[in-house]
């Protein structure tokens, strides 16, 4: 598929059909890859990759791209157009500027999850028929993908691309049963004192990277709270475990009805907390209170509590007095 | 002089150190990564390359509080309430992070010394331990670091079935008497028989390194090409998609900038210090704006602080010691060895 | 236990003077009543007051001064807001003294003299100016070149008018950016005034004013003749520590709360400009 995805790519620049290409640049290793932008063709023929590392979802750097003079063609998998429609409701993607390549997409391999098996000393990994053949300095070592998948990819709700200009591959569909709420179901059953030792638990290990708000495709604002000495929650000033916590779910009531789920919160913490749980909780409650809603699955869509409406809303009456006024 | 005991009893070995005095060694958490926790009985001693976070933690904590203050009107009254810490042993630390305390004190102990710092240092016992199975992203050699020799107060190997302990250090001699003093029986004293398998451990060791995809990269001194390294255009390409998150700092056993700022409880003002990171956009802002206005500066700020400025303040030491976590944890995977790579480019 | 160089002493605020509408002259001394430390012209100290903030100001008064110091301060953020609505009698917390400070024994001495300074920039050069005079037989001519916005803006004009002005071998040339009424003097921006007054390059020039004033002083000083190393100026960067430790004031390898805030240009031209 790496070739493909290069040859439509010097295809595009040679033709000038786009001025730039963002994808994927090869590093040291298989996996540590990089999100580029490439202009010189030849650059794109020797650097560009594209594998089953190449988990970054690039919409975000569109925000940045788009706003640049000329064309920009994007490589984004079905979870990525979700997020790139979101941005494009928000007004942060100029959209006519972007010319959208969807490629097919059958899940991302975590190298985490490897390491956690104990494989470590990587030299090349390659696919073969659905399992992993890793060579490591110590010796070969086999593992079926789809145990060593990211989370996300092993919960995956689309495979259905929301946009494309052009389509890499084939097209699939959503998975209704992609199971990924189970989690949250066992944490809604928990006791609230289990469910609260569970959170400061996993946010006790916050290091306030930021990596987190940084990488979010809905994190998309010029200046965060966070970062302004005279909020009094700078983000940096973890005096305190529960502001700790507090900065999390903040982030997470922020981001409510305009997170995709694309899971790039949990992908890059650095101590794997698993931060897409809050996202998917208020996923789960607006699915129930207001009905099926995906954010990103069009461009414009509101999110429900973004449009109030007397027939959906869980609260009529407060839309009705509001009304009556 | 060294010392063994057979791996199995390495169980009894942790709980005469912690009942001496108080021990620190890497165990799995439970999103599978090593950290430093302390020793209870029953506590396995990790068996991950390393701990996710550094080691700096011990001397140099996330969050440090340095005095409470009162204010009463027109009065303050400051509330010095440090206090002397207990002696404390950290095990099993890393070659990469042994020498990354070199780097700290060279900052921490300068004058006018960091008492915090100094008084947390004084009290630890650094018990390392030789890496058996480095990964890909180690790279210590590149700083003249050896793995297999991992430095401390003791320095340990373990093998199959025998660990082994040499003391390095008065303190560390002080640490395997008292260990001695309270059980005869634990620790055997090695003949030359034992020592020439500790070096044939270390050779196995060096072996491995040698296979390691980034064993030859060279670290050059750049101390006379800070201005042209200041200025290369190679920055921007480097820096175009960093996030700007701190992922590399704090992760990092060298990184050592930090903030201070007050936490007011409406009773006292808890003064405070915390990491900081350069990478953010926030780090050299005043009232009248910032020197370093884009991405590209503070990043630039970073590398060139490790690669050149830190080895032009410290006799050509350089601010890396290679142990890697940057290259697993950059979301972005771009590290300071994409970084000595491409500024080598520019030199070719 | 140690003393600890971050954990600040407490001063007493004695007296507060306004220099101008926004820059008030605080005196302060320690809770004994002595002064707190002595220091070299040039060097700053760490004030702050406990939940509003903490930051580098320089020292203001001269070092012969014996029984106080005194900080001119500017307001422009949250902490001077709030030293600027304090009274007589407030504590302060003060640490210090951080930085080197102008080569008074060193580069300064036997030499004429040329200050050059722009608005709240004759701060860090009152305490020198004041120390030369102090110590009148090491130093040649001094020469005080000084402008401000207005004629309310010139800081500490009283005093210049009072122990600078007519002071034997010495020659001060105030301006003021536009016309005013009340004021007779030159008219003019600091580096056009400096290239008519036109000095000899056997000076040792030190500026120190916002970035624009210096950067055009130091073309027109160049014009005129003088050498990088015969011209300094003192840095502003952010600053936590004061001890070179926190990491956030470096320019290169240098770090501007020890290893500066003076600099001469010769050394700034073997740094990274990034400042």
């Amino acid at each position: 598929m790496q070739n493909e995805l290069k040859w439509r790519g010097l295809e595009l620049l040679k033709d000038g059909a786009v001025d730039r290409i963002l994808g994927w640049r090869a590093g040291q290793f298989v996996y540590d890859i990089t999100p580029d932008v490439f202009t010189d063709p030849e650059d794109l023929e020797k650097n560009f990759i594209y594998n089953e590392f190449c988990g970054a979802n690039l919409s975000k750097y569109l925000i940045a791209e788009s706003a640049k003079e000329g064309k920009v063609a994007v490589f984004l998998k079905p979870c990525d157009t979700y997020s790139f429609n979101q941005l494009c409701t928000e007004h942060r993607i100029h959209r006519e500027n972007v010319y959208v390549i969807g490629i097919e997409c059958y899940g991302k391999v975590s190298v985490d999850a490897l390491r956690q098996r104990g494989i470590d000393g990587i030299t090349g990994i390659r696919s073969e028929m659905g399992s992993l053949k890793i060579d490591t300095i110590y010796g070969e070592e086999s593992v079926p993908a789809m145990e060593v998948y990211a989370e996300r990819c092993r919960n995956c709700k689309s495979k259905k691309h929301v946009v494309f200009d052009e389509l890499i591959g084939a097209d699939g569909e959503v998975v209704d049963d992609c199971d990924r709420f189970d989690m949250v179901e066992k944490l809604e059953q928990m006791s609230a004192q289990e469910r609260f030792e569970f959170w400061r638990g996993e946010l006790s290990r916050c290091i306030r990277c930021n990596a987190c708000r940084n990488v979010c495709p809905a994190c998309s604002c010029e200046k965060c709270v966070f970062d302004n000495p005279k909020s009094g929650v700078l983000n940096k000033a973890a005096a305190d475990n529960f502001e700790e916590n507090m900065f999390h779910i903040i982030r997470a009531y922020h981001v409510a009805g305009r997170c995709t789920d694309c899971g790039e919160c949990s992908r890059v913490c650095p101590e794997h907390i698993p931060l897409h749980l809050l996202n998917r909780k208020f996923i789960k409650d607006y699915n129930e209170l207001y009905g099926d809603f995906v954010a990103g699955e069009s461009v414009g869509q509101m999110s429900p509590v973004a449009d109030f409406t007397t027939d959906r809303d869980a609260e009529p009456s407060v839309v009705q007095k509001g009304g009556d006024q | 002089m060294m010392y063994q005991i057979p791996m199995e009893s390495l169980d009894r070995l942790l709980a005469a150190i912690a009942a001496q005095q108080k021990l620190y060694l890497p165990t799995d958490n439970t999103a599978g990564e090593a950290v430093y926790t302390e020793w209870t009985q029953g506590a396995a001693l990790s068996k991950k390359l390393n701990t996710l976070r550094s080691a700096k933690d011990f001397f140099f904590p996330q969050i440090q509080n340095m005095a409470k203050f009162r204010r009463e009107g027109k009065k303050i009254e400051v509330i010095d309430d440090r206090a002397e810490a207990d002696d404390f042993c950290i095990f099993g630390v890393r070659a990469c992070d042994v020498r990354s305390f070199d780097v700290l004190d060279n900052v921490f102990l300068a004058d006018p010394v960091d008492t915090w710092y100094e008084t947390r240092r004084k009290h630890a016992t650094v018990i390392s331990l030789a890496c058996t199975r480095p990964g890909e992203t180690c790279f210590c050699h590149t700083f003249g670091i050896d793995a297999a020799k991992a430095g401390g107060d003791i320095q340990c190997w373990e093998t199959k079935d025998t660990f082994y302990l040499e003391p390095l250090t008065e303190k560390g001699q002080a640490l395997a008497d008292a260990l001695i003093a309270a059980d005869g029986e634990l620790l055997t004293q090695c003949g030359a028989d034992q020592e020439a398998l500790v070096e044939k451990e270390t050779e196995r060791i060096h072996k491995i390194l040698e296979k390691l995809p980034l064993y030859d990269l060279k670290a050059e001194d750049n101390r006379e090409r800070e201005l042209e390294l200041f200025r290369s255009k190679k920055w921007k390409e480097l820096s175009s998609h960093c996030l700007g998150c701190g992922a590399c700092t704090f992760v990092c056993p060298t990184c050592q900038c930090f903030d201070i700022e007050d936490f007011n409880n409406g009773e006292t003002v808890q003064r405070y210090r915390c990491w900081d990171s350069c990478m953010y956009h926030d780090f050299t802002l005043m009232a009248a704006g910032t020197p370093r206005l884009t991405q590209t500066e503070r990043f630039r700020q970073r590398f060139m602080h490790k690669l050149v400025y830190y080895p032009k303040a410290h006799d050509g030491l350089f601010s890396c010691v290679g142990c890697g976590r940057c290259l697993r944890k950059c979301p972005i995977h771009m590290n300071i060895v994409k970084v000595m790579e491409t500024l080598k480019e520019e030199k070719e | 236990m140690e003393k600890e160089a971050l954990i600040p002493r407490i001063g007493v605020v004695t007296d507060i003077r306004r220099d101008t509408p926004d820059v008030k002259t605080f005196r302060v001394v320690g809770t004994d009543g002595n002064k707190l430390f002595t220091h070299i012209p040039g060097q700053c100290a760490m004030l702050s007051i406990p939940g509003v903030g903490e930051a580098m100001f320089s020292i203001t008064s001269s070092p012969t001064l014996e029984e106080y110091m005194e900080f001119s301060i500017k307001k422009c953020g949250c902490l001077t807001a709030w030293l600027h609505q304090m009274e007589v009698g407030q504590e302060v917390l003060v640490r210090g003294p951080y930085g080197n400070g102008f080569p008074v024994e060193g580069a300064f001495r036997g030499k004429d003299l040329l200050f050059i300074a722009g608005g709240i920039g004759l701060a860090p050069l009152h305490s020198v100016i004041n120390y030369c005079l102090a110590h009148r037989e090491n130093y040649g001519h001094i020469d005080v070149v000084y402008g401000s916005r207005s004629m309310d803006d010139l800081v500490d004009l009283e005093e210049i008018k009072r122990d600078w002005i007519g002071a034997p071998d010495m020659d001060v040339y105030l301006t003021i950016d536009r016309e005013q009424e009340g004021w007779d003097g030159h008219v003019g921006f600091v580096p056009t005034y400096v290239q008519e007054l036109g000095f000899s390059t056997d000076k040792t020039a030190v500026l120190c004013g916002p970035p624009i004033m210096i950067h055009f002083t130091l073309e027109g000083l160049k014009k005129l003749g003088f050498a990088d190393n015969q011209v300094f100026t003192t840095l502003e960067m952010r600053m936590k520590c004061g001890i070179g430790k926190c990491g956030r004031c470096n320019v290169g390898d240098k770090f501007v709360c020890k290893d500066g805030p003076v600099f001469s240009f010769d050394q700034l031209g073997e740094l990274p400009d990034e400042y």
